[in-house]
C-alpha cells in the first residue's frame, strides 16, 4: 500500500507489485511495516542449505543489516541498525528472491547482473539507505518481534523487526532491471 | 599508586575512550564533513548528508554508536620503555575493550577463522589487533584506537611493483582499487596509501596513514603531490556520498612511506568510511591524559 504524505512517498506493509512497479532507479521512498534482516549466513541457509526462511517476507522487506540488539526483560531492543555491503550477497540474491518472493531489498552500495535479472523477472527492487546512520535506523525501529537463527551470532542472525517510515530509501535497481550505479546521470 | 590501582585506572579511561569514539566522530572529521556538506550542490547528495548529520546528532543525544558496525578493534601503541604499565598494556586494553563492549554496547564482531564461530566477546586469537612501537628512554604512552569496519576494510589491498612501474604505477593501483571498491565502502572516504619495501610494510603504512588527521600533508614534496593528485582524481570521479553521485568523494588522501629495496616497491591502500572513528590518546607516567582527536572527551 502506498501513501503520499507531505510530499513523502510511504510504502506500507503489505507490499504489493502495484507499490513498486512504477518506481524508477533514483526514486526515493520510506517504508513502514515488518522487515527481516539477512546477511551472508541467512542467504546461505536459504539458498545453499535449502532451509525455509523463518518469516514469510513476500510482502515485507529484506534488510541487509546486522543490528546491535540488547536483551531486555521480555525480548530484545534494537540499539543500532543500518545497512551492510549488499554486494556480498550478490551470488545468492537471485535465487533468494525467487525462493522468498521478496519485493523490496534494502542495503548499501551496488548489486550486479544476477540481481538485476531477478528484479526484472520476479518484480523486485533494490534500494540503499544512507549507511553508517545506525541511530536513525534504530529510531525508526518500533520493536524487535523475534530473533531467528541467533546461533549465527548477533550480526548474522535473522532479526524480525517492525519499522516506521524507515528511509530515505533510494531505488538502485528497479523492476525493469535498470541499475542506478551503472546508469546514473 | 600501586601497579594494580594504576592499571585499573588506565583500564577505566581506555574503556570510556573506546566508548566515546564509537559515539563521537573525531574533531577533524566532523569539521571536514561540514566542509563537504557546504561545498555540495547535488540534491541527492545533500539529502544523504542531512541524514548523516541527523544521525550524528542522535548518536550524541542518545549516547549510541554512530554505526551498527562498531568494528574489529585495532590498537597502535607507541609506548616509552620507561612507561610504568608497559608490561600490562595488552591486558589493560583487552579489559577496556571488554568493558566498552558491554557498556556501549559494541557489536560482537569477532569470528574465529575456519571454525567461523563468533567468540561472543569481541576477542579471540589476534583480536584485538595490537601493533607496538617502543620509544626508548621515554616514560609516556600514546594509543591509537581504530575500530576497523567490515565495509570500509573491503577496498584494502597491497602489491609489490617493479621500479619501472614506479610512482605512477602506485597511483594507478590505488586509483583503480578505490574507484572499483570505494562506492560500496561508505564514501566520503579517507584514503590511506602506504609505500614501502614489501606488501606487508606498505600495508601497515597505509593503516598508519588512516590514523593521521584528514588534513595532514606529507612533509616530502613528492608524497604531498601524490596525495593531491589522488585526492583530485577521486573527487572528480563523481562517486559522491554513498556512491550515489556528488561533488566530493574523499575526506582526503594520506601517504605514509618508508625506505625500500631498490628493486621493488610495495604499495598498499586502506580506506576509512565517512564514520571514520579513529581516536588518539596520550598518557604521561602518572596517567594524566589528553586526546587531540576528541577534545570533548571527559572522564
Amino acid at each position: 500500500m502506498t501513501e503520499i504524505r507531505d510530499g513523502r512517498r510511504i510504502i506500507k506493509e503489505p507490499v504489493t507489485t502495484e507499490d513498486i512497479k512504477d518506481l524508477k532507479a533514483g526514486d526515493v521512498f520510506y517504508y513502514s511495516g515488518e522487515a527481516l534482516t539477512g546477511r551472508d549466513a541467512v542467504h546461505e541457509r536459504v539458498v545453499v542449505d535449502g532451509q525455509d526462511i523463518p518469516v514469510d517476507i513476500s510482502d515485507k522487506i529484506l534488510l541487509h543489516a546486522g543490528p546491535i540488539v540488547k536483551r531486555v526483560d521480555d525480548g530484545w531492543e534494537c540499539f543500532a541498525m543500518g545497512p551492510t555491503t549488499s554486494m556480498r550477497m550478490e551470488d545468492f540474491e537471485e535465487e533468494f528472491i525467487r525462493k522468498t518472493g521478496v519485493k523490496i531489498i534494502v542495503g548499501k552500495g551496488a548489486m550486479a547482473e544476477k540481481t538485476e535479472k531477478a528484479c526484472r523477472e520476479e518484480g523486485c527492487i533494490c534500494c540503499v539507505m544512507p549507511a553508517g546512520c545506525a541511530v536513525v535506523g534504530a529510531a525508526c525501529t518500533e520493536s524487535v518481534l523475534e530473533g531467528y537463527w541467533t546461533d549465527l551470532g548477533m550480526p548474522e542472525a535473522a532479526w524480525h523487526v517492525r519499522v516506521k517510515e524507515i528511509g530515505p530509501l533510494i531505488v538502485t535497481i528497479d523492476t525493469s532491471g535498470r541499475n542506478f550505479f551503472k546508469d546514473r546521470n | 599508586m600501586t601497579d594494580r590501582i594504576y592499571s585499573k585506572k588506565m583500564t577505566e579511561i581506555m574503556a570510556q575512550f573506546i566508548k566515546h569514539t564509537a559515539i563521537h566522530l573525531p574533531d577533524d572529521v566532523m569539521s571536514k564533513l561540514g566542509e563537504l556538506y557546504e561545498a555540495e550542490d547535488n540534491p541527492r547528495a545533500l539529502q544523504i548528508y542531512d541524514v548523516m548529520l541527523e544521525n550524528l546528532r542522535l548518536a550524541e543525544e542518545m549516547e549510541r554508536p554512530i554505526c551498527q558496525d562498531t568494528g574489529f578493534m585495532q590498537f597502535l601503541i607507541k609506548c616509552g620503555s620507561e612507561f610504568p604499565l608497559l608490561g600490562d598494556l595488552e591486558e589493560v586494553l583487552k579489559e577496556a575493550l571488554a568493558e566498552a563492549t558491554e557498556e556501549t554496547p559494541l557489536r560482537l564482531n569477532v569470528v574465529e577463522t575456519f571454525s567461523e564461530e563468533n567468540t561472543g566477546t569481541n576477542m579471540g586469537p589476534g583480536a584485538p589487533t595490537v601493533w607496538w612501537e617502543i620509544m626508548p628512554g621515554r616514560d609516556n604512552c600514546e594509543i591509537y584506537v581504530y575500530p576497523a569496519g567490515g565495509g570500509s576494510s573491503m577496498p584494502g589491498a597491497s602489491a609489490v611493483l617493479t621500479p619501472s612501474q614506479g610512482y605512477e604505477g602506485a597511483e594507478a593501483f590505488v586509483l583503480e582499487r578505490v574507484l572499483e571498491k570505494g562506492p560500496n565502502a561508505c564514501p566520503p572516504l579517507l584514503v590511506g596509501v602506504g609505500l614501502g619495501n614489501s606488501s606487508e610494510t606498505a600495508a601497515l603504512n597505509a593503516k598508519r596513514a588512516l590514523l593521521m588527521s584528514v588534513d595532514s600533508v606529507n612533509e616530502d614534496e613528492g608524497a604531498a603531490l601524490m596525495e593531491k593528485r589522488l585526492e583530485k582524481a577521486l573527487n572528480e570521479s563523481g562517486i559522491g556520498p554513498q556512491g550515489l553521485g556528488g561533488k566530493n568523494t574523499v575526506y582526503g588522501v594520506n601517504v605514509v612511506d618508508t625506505a625500500r629495496h631498490p628493486a621493488c616497491m610495495g604499495v598498499a591502500v586502506a580506506t576509512g568510511c565517512w564514520v571514520h572513528r579513529r581516536g588518539h590518546i596520550c598518557f604521561d607516567r602518572d596517567l594524566n591524559w589528553k586526546s587531540d582527536t576528541h577534545k570533548d572527551f571527559n572522564y
